[in-house]
């Protein structure tokens, strides 16, 4: 089981949390004027990334926020964690 | 219906060891590189030599034979999908299986047992019942099981209604079942070597080569090959692969387990799933008890997910099988499944000339063995989408074209 670095309570298990998948994926600007295969992207198109990643998680069971944290998908080691709308860590990488 | 195994006694052959020793060599060039020596990619080698005569064919995997996906999975076989497209695909291939181990000429061990999926509530039952009655419109075999019906094929199962999540009913597919996955693909290797068709085993893709717009071969670890015709069958690997050649594809990759029991007397001669308790099991010819369940929710290419994942499909299983709370886990283990938004697969072309591309499998792509690798031989072969294939084409994420298997399916093998 993961060992998930909630930034307002520290590490907890991961089953008191779920998945966001990645992170900073921002809603489009001028979304009206967008043709399908920009929308596409915007809606089906995440990183898959071997190595960091830079993903979402809610602590659902747990203070109930959502954060950001840096995980290595190869070895489910994690770097640093961080609350929204703050300065992004540099990738551990 | 109570005794539909097919049951074997039949002597194992030899295994046609000289396939994994790991020392064949890559020729300069090839007509066609396949990356990925997993079910699907030799299936693809299979069917091209077999159906299209094209037999200067190189398989190229990282790691070992069918050490992928392909050796990890379940072994669960059905086509009782919700859409005509997947009815397509999918009953092309449960046909295929049909006659596999007679023409390839390898045990299989395929047995139509029949595949049931309960039902526990009454969304439940309806949307079982919606797909039952399309599988009737699509000719798909297909049985609506009361609870005493379930009883009656599989006596193990608790029907009582005093339980969590009763078993209001069931979807069956007589002609479902499982195969032993490994000599699935040894078959296929077999018969595609005895054509032709170079296995390069410890060869790893590391780039590919591609002037103006179009492939010409790839990049590997034991050296650069050429090719006029590149087809990634690489499951989990889709996205690192797609990366390479300089496009994107909507796949994430995620840890999906699996666990067996130690040996039992037979106790279960069909194979049973549910996707609202999240448990599905099946007995081997052996007599281990082999279960799996959802994935895990995060990305991961580690092969490896959490204990409580299976914790909580062992809850589910004990419920709906009391006798399984005395049976002891043998082993868990770990695949990496490249799951798309619609949960069905992507199979065609790409924006690179002459490289193509057969993923997005996720958690229920070893039924489809047969009809994937001949739909994609004949992809490549000709160079446009086989009809069966033509739906699952990257571009129906910008025309909105989705095949939504997600609901239909529950859990999704
Ligand atoms: C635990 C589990 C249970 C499952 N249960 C079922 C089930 O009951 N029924 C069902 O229908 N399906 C099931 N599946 C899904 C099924 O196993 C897959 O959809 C299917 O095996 C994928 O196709 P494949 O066999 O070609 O994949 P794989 O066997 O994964 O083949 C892909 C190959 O590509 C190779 N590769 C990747 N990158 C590179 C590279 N750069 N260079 C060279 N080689 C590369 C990999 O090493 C791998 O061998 C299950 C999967 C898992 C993990
Ligand atoms: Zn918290």
């Amino acid at each position: 089981m993961l060992h998930i670095p909630c930034p307002y309570c520290g590490p907890r298990d991961e089953t008191e949390f779920h998945y966001g998948s990645e992170a900073h994926v921002a809603y489009p600007e001028n979304s009206s004027n967008l043709t399908d295969e920009e929308w596409a992207k915007f809606v089906f198109i995440r990183s898959n990334p071997k190595g960091w990643m830079a993903e979402r998680w809610v602590h659902s069971a747990g203070c109930r926020r959502w954060f950001n944290v840096w995980r290595n998908t190869i070895n489910h080691e994690f770097g640093p964690s961080y609350k929204p709308f703050t300065q992004q860590p540099k990738s551990p990488a | 219906m109570a005794n539909m195994t097919r049951r074997r006694t039949v002597e194992l052959p030899d295994h046609p060891d000289f396939l994994w020793v790991a020392d064949q060599k890559p020729k300069k060039a090839y007509d066609v590189i396949i990356i990925g020596a997993g079910g699907h990619g030799l299936a693809t080698a299979y069917y091209l030599a077999k159906n299209h005569g094209i037999t200067n064919v190189a398989v190229i995997e990282k790691g070992w034979l069918a050490g992928g996906n392909m050796g990890r999975n379940t072994t669960i076989i059905r086509s009782n999908y919700l859409w005509d497209e997947s009815a397509g695909i999918y009953d092309h291939s449960l046909k295929l299986w049909e006659n596999l181990e007679e023409e390839v000429g390898y045990e299989m061990f395929f047995s139509q047992r029949g595949v049931m999926t309960l039902a526990h509530s009454v969304s439940d039952v309806r949307s079982k019942q919606r797909n039952f009655y399309a599988n009737h419109v699509n000719a798909v075999d297909s049985v609506w099981l009361t609870p005493e019906e379930v009883k009656e094929i599989a006596p193990i199962v608790n029907i009582s209604e005093d339980i969590r999540y009763p078993v209001m009913g069931a979807t069956f597919q007589p002609r479902g079942g499982i195969a032993k996955h490994d000599w699935v693909a040894w078959g296929y290797a077999k018969a595609a070597a005895d054509m032709g068709v170079d296995i390069i085993q410890n060869c790893e893709v590391t780039g590919f080569k591609i002037v103006d717009g179009k492939v010409q071969g790839v990049k590997t670890t034991q050296g650069d090959i050429a090719a006029n015709k590149v087809g990634m069958v690489a499951a989990g690997h889709t996205s690192v692969l797609a990366g390479m050649a300089g496009f994107d594809v909507p796949l994430q990759s995620r840890p999906l387990q699996a666990l067996v029991s130690e040996l039992n007397e037979q106790v279960l001669d069909t194979v049973i799933m549910s996707g609202a308790v999240h448990v599905y099991v099946s007995q081997a010819h052996k007599g281990e008890l082999v279960m799996g369940a959802g994935t895990d929710s995060y990305n991961s290419y580690a092969q490896r997910g959490g204990f409580h994942v299976i914790e909580h499909q062992l809850a589910a299983a004990c419920e709906l099988f009391p006798i399984f709370e005395r049976a002891h886990l043998l082993r868990t283990w770990g695949g990496i499944v490249d799951i798309a938004p619609d949960a069905s697969p992507i199979i065609g072309l790409t924006p690179v000339e002459n490289l193509f591309i057969n993923s997005g499998w996720g958690t229920g792509g070893f039924k489809a063995t047969p009809g994937s690798g001949w739909v994609m031989a004949a992809t490549i072969a000709n160079g446009e989408p086989d009809a069966l294939a033509k739906p699952y084409a990257l571009d129906r994420f910008i025309s909105g074209h989705l095949i939504d298997e997600h609901g239909a399916a529950g859990v999704a093998h």
